[in-house]
């Protein structure tokens, strides 16, 4: 009887330090999910400003003054573009 | 061991000791227990709140609005968090050497700053908004009490003044004010979600104490728009606004096979990331809202109606004796020729020819071909505040007002309803529903308008416009044919016609063979003394039209002058699948 009290004690001890374990197991990776749902939340919000920023550099008032002013280009004149007839075109 | 039997461990104290002893320690007990007692069974709804105060937060989960581009994508609106620097006067304590180094960070000069922190209010004010990612983090180093850093969403519109009469802007509170973000407020903006949880001592989340309400992130939004084209279309009717000392002006874009709107620029414009200046003129889409009296442009929708009842056909000739009586008023020729065809009287923009053909028609059939035109009705892009213009009943019509509805005047149209029309003449007799927004070609059912013989031969009358004789030369393409009509109003102030303000049009499309595009131009007070539709409006169409058309990579359909070329300069080679050009 007593050496049956002794198991079931053993037992519950056991399954007691296996409850925390698994109870700290969960908090771990809750806090883990946590961080990585901030750090998507924190790429997502990344994203958006580099989206902003190369909309930014590629304004077209900003491309077109460029290419006028930096790179001396102009848009070809009706006389010298000349256009192909692709005969198999899909 | 017993105690008492033993001689020295015996102690001879009196009664009253031990109990008085003993009923002290119980008088102790007794209130720590009666204490614990209070504080878990009697007071413990405010101690638990005192815990969960420490422990449990209540969260909102930022939602933020949907973007909006255009049809390839680019951006035209997005919302990205951003730091904004607030400060709480009564907690603040900064030292001099801060101060210099808050101001040197914010670039700011140092007594402004200190002005500015040193205000007595009660609560909060904002001292920058927003900041800039790399000043949030050396302000958040400082760690200066009573100055800390809030997160909000700021929308910003990277296009800037270019589509802002498409796109609008939204107020402080994210709500949509005009344009595409008013019209689709439901969709694009957000819903905030909201969550309970429980932190641990270092701030780490622990658990979720209810279940999640998840944010509902903002929808996104293609428009039709193609902002290339939309910025052709903004450079050109600003440089024409320029040079011809203008009021302002319109440009309209419409891609005839689908009727999505691919552009659509005003004059004067405004900038949507600056909202401190609010000034409500600039901000009016004037092409969706601001109606006019068409003039000469609503001619080929007279002559349609005449050869769709066979009144007339396309070379029937007709006497044109300027002036010409109609009850008391004279009508007048800008190029009187004493007689022309139907053709040449939309070449020659003819008022007297635009009269007689109408008055071959009762009030009734004229007001029905206007009516199903669209005119007087609204053009259904869903846009806010979009004009139905002013069509009056058939029934009210004196024969006068007929006259001059046949070169518009008496009607009022807005430009975006104008050239909406005109795609009956571009899309051989099928007008296709407006939309702002990108489209899927199956999805889209036309209404017919005029037959498709019909409407080829009001083209063809519109393509001679552009050729020798016609009253638009300057809206020539380069390697396309193109058809259109030019209109030129005076526009009527306090009730009467002014002699010398105009308005100048021109609505046309091209290649006239197959019209992929059409573009309706109009600018509103022309002061440098040119002021003809042709001349005026002319031109922006047909840069925004030239450089449109490349753009899309059409193929010319006038190969004369696509073949031509300098000699000496190797061709530019442009690749055009499918093509039918020389």
């Amino acid at each position: 009887m007593s050496r049956l009290n002794v198991i079931l004690a053993l037992l519950l001890v056991a399954c007691a330090l296996a409850v925390i374990q698994a109870q700290h197991r969960s908090r771990t990776y809750f806090v883990e999910l946590e961080r990585l749902k901030k750090q998507a939340r924190v790429l997502d919000e990344q994203w958006g400003q580099l989206q902003l920023e190369q909309s930014t550099w590629a304004n077209l008032a900003r491309v077109d003054a460029l290419a006028r002013a930096r790179l001396g280009l102009v848009a070809p004149t009706q006389d010298r573009v000349h256009v192909e007839t692709l005969a198999d075109a899909p | 061991m017993n105690y008492h039997s033993r001689k020295l461990l015996r102690l001879n104290l009196a009664p009253w000791r031990m109990a008085a002893v003993g009923s002290l320690l119980l008088a102790g007990l007794t209130v720590v227990a009666g204490r614990a007692f209070y504080l878990q069974g009697l007071n413990t709804d405010y101690l638990q709140g005192k815990g969960d105060a420490v422990a449990n937060r209540n969260l909102t989960l930022p939602a933020h609005r949907g973007q909006v581009s255009d049809r390839h994508g680019q951006l035209l609106a997005i919302s990205t968090p951003v730091e904004s620097l607030w400060a709480r006067p009564a907690e603040l304590r900064l030292t001099t050497a801060q101060y210099a180094h808050l101001a040197k960070v914010l670039g700011m000069p140092t007594p402004e700053l200190t002005k500015k922190l040193t205000r007595k209010t009660r609560g909060e004010f904002s001292v920058k908004r927003p900041v800039t990612p790399e000043e949030a983090v050396k302000i958040a180093a400082m760690g200066v009490p009573g100055l800390h850093l809030r997160r909000e969403f700021r929308r910003y519109y990277p296009a800037g003044e270019v589509s802002a009469h498409v796109v609008g802007f939204t107020n402080v509170d994210d709500m949509g004010q005009e344009g595409v973000e008013r019209a689709y407020q439901d969709w694009l903006a957000g819903r905030e979600g909201e969550r309970q949880i429980l932190r641990d001592r270092r701030g780490n989340t622990i658990r979720d104490l209810a279940p999640i309400k998840t944010a509902q992130m903002g929808g996104n939004l293609a428009l039709a728009l193609d902002l290339k084209i939309q910025y052709l279309a903004h450079r050109e009717l600003a440089a024409a606004i320029a040079t011809h000392k203008a009021k302002g002006g319109s440009v309209v874009v419409l891609d005839a096979k689908t009727g999505e709107i691919l552009a659509l620029a005003n004059q004067p414009i405004f900038n949507p990331n600056n909202r401190r200046n609010y000034q409500p003129g600039p901000m009016r889409n004037r092409a969706v809202i601001d109606t006019f009296e068409p003039g000469s442009t609503i001619k080929p929708f007279v002559a349609a109606a005449v050869l769709e009842r066979g009144l007339f056909h396309p070379d029937s000739v007709i006497q044109t004796p300027d002036p010409w009586r109609v009850g008391t008023k004279l009508v007048h020729d800008t190029h009187p020729h004493p007689q022309m065809t139907v053709s040449e009287i939309i070449q020659k923009s003819s008022n007297i020819g635009a009269v007689k053909m109408a008055m071959s028609l009762t009030p009734q059939q004229h007001w029905e071909v206007l009516h199903r035109s669209g005119f007087g009705q609204l053009p259904g892009s869903g846009f806010p505040g979009e004009t139905a213009g002013r069509l009056r009943d058939a029934g009210t019509w004196k024969p006068v007002e007929q006259a001059t509805m046949a070169y518009g005047y008496g009607l009022s149209v807005s430009l975006l309803q104008l050239t909406r029309a005109y795609m009956a003449f571009a899309n051989d007799g099928e007008v296709m529903p407006l939309s702002f927004l990108r489209r899927e070609p199956q999805e889209i059912v036309g209404v017919r308008v005029f037959s498709p013989s019909v409407a080829r031969e009001v083209r063809a009358m519109m393509e001679t416009v552009t050729q020798e004789g016609g009253t638009g030369l300057r809206t020539r393409v380069p390697g396309y044919r193109v058809a259109g009509k030019t209109g030129t109003a005076h526009k009527l102030v306090n009730g009467r016609y002014a002699a010398d303000r105009y308005l100048s049009s021109f609505v046309g499309m091209a290649p006239a063979s197959n019209p992929r595009l059409i573009i309706g131009v109009v600018i509103d007070e022309p002061s440098d003394g040119v002021y003809y539709g042709g001349s005026v409006a002319g031109p922006v169409f047909a840069q925004v039209m030239a450089a449109s058309l490349r753009q899309l990579a059409l193929p010319p359909d006038a190969p004369e002058t696509a073949t031509r070329m300098t000699q000496g300069t190797p061709p530019v080679l442009a690749r055009v699948e499918g093509g039918r050009g020389g």
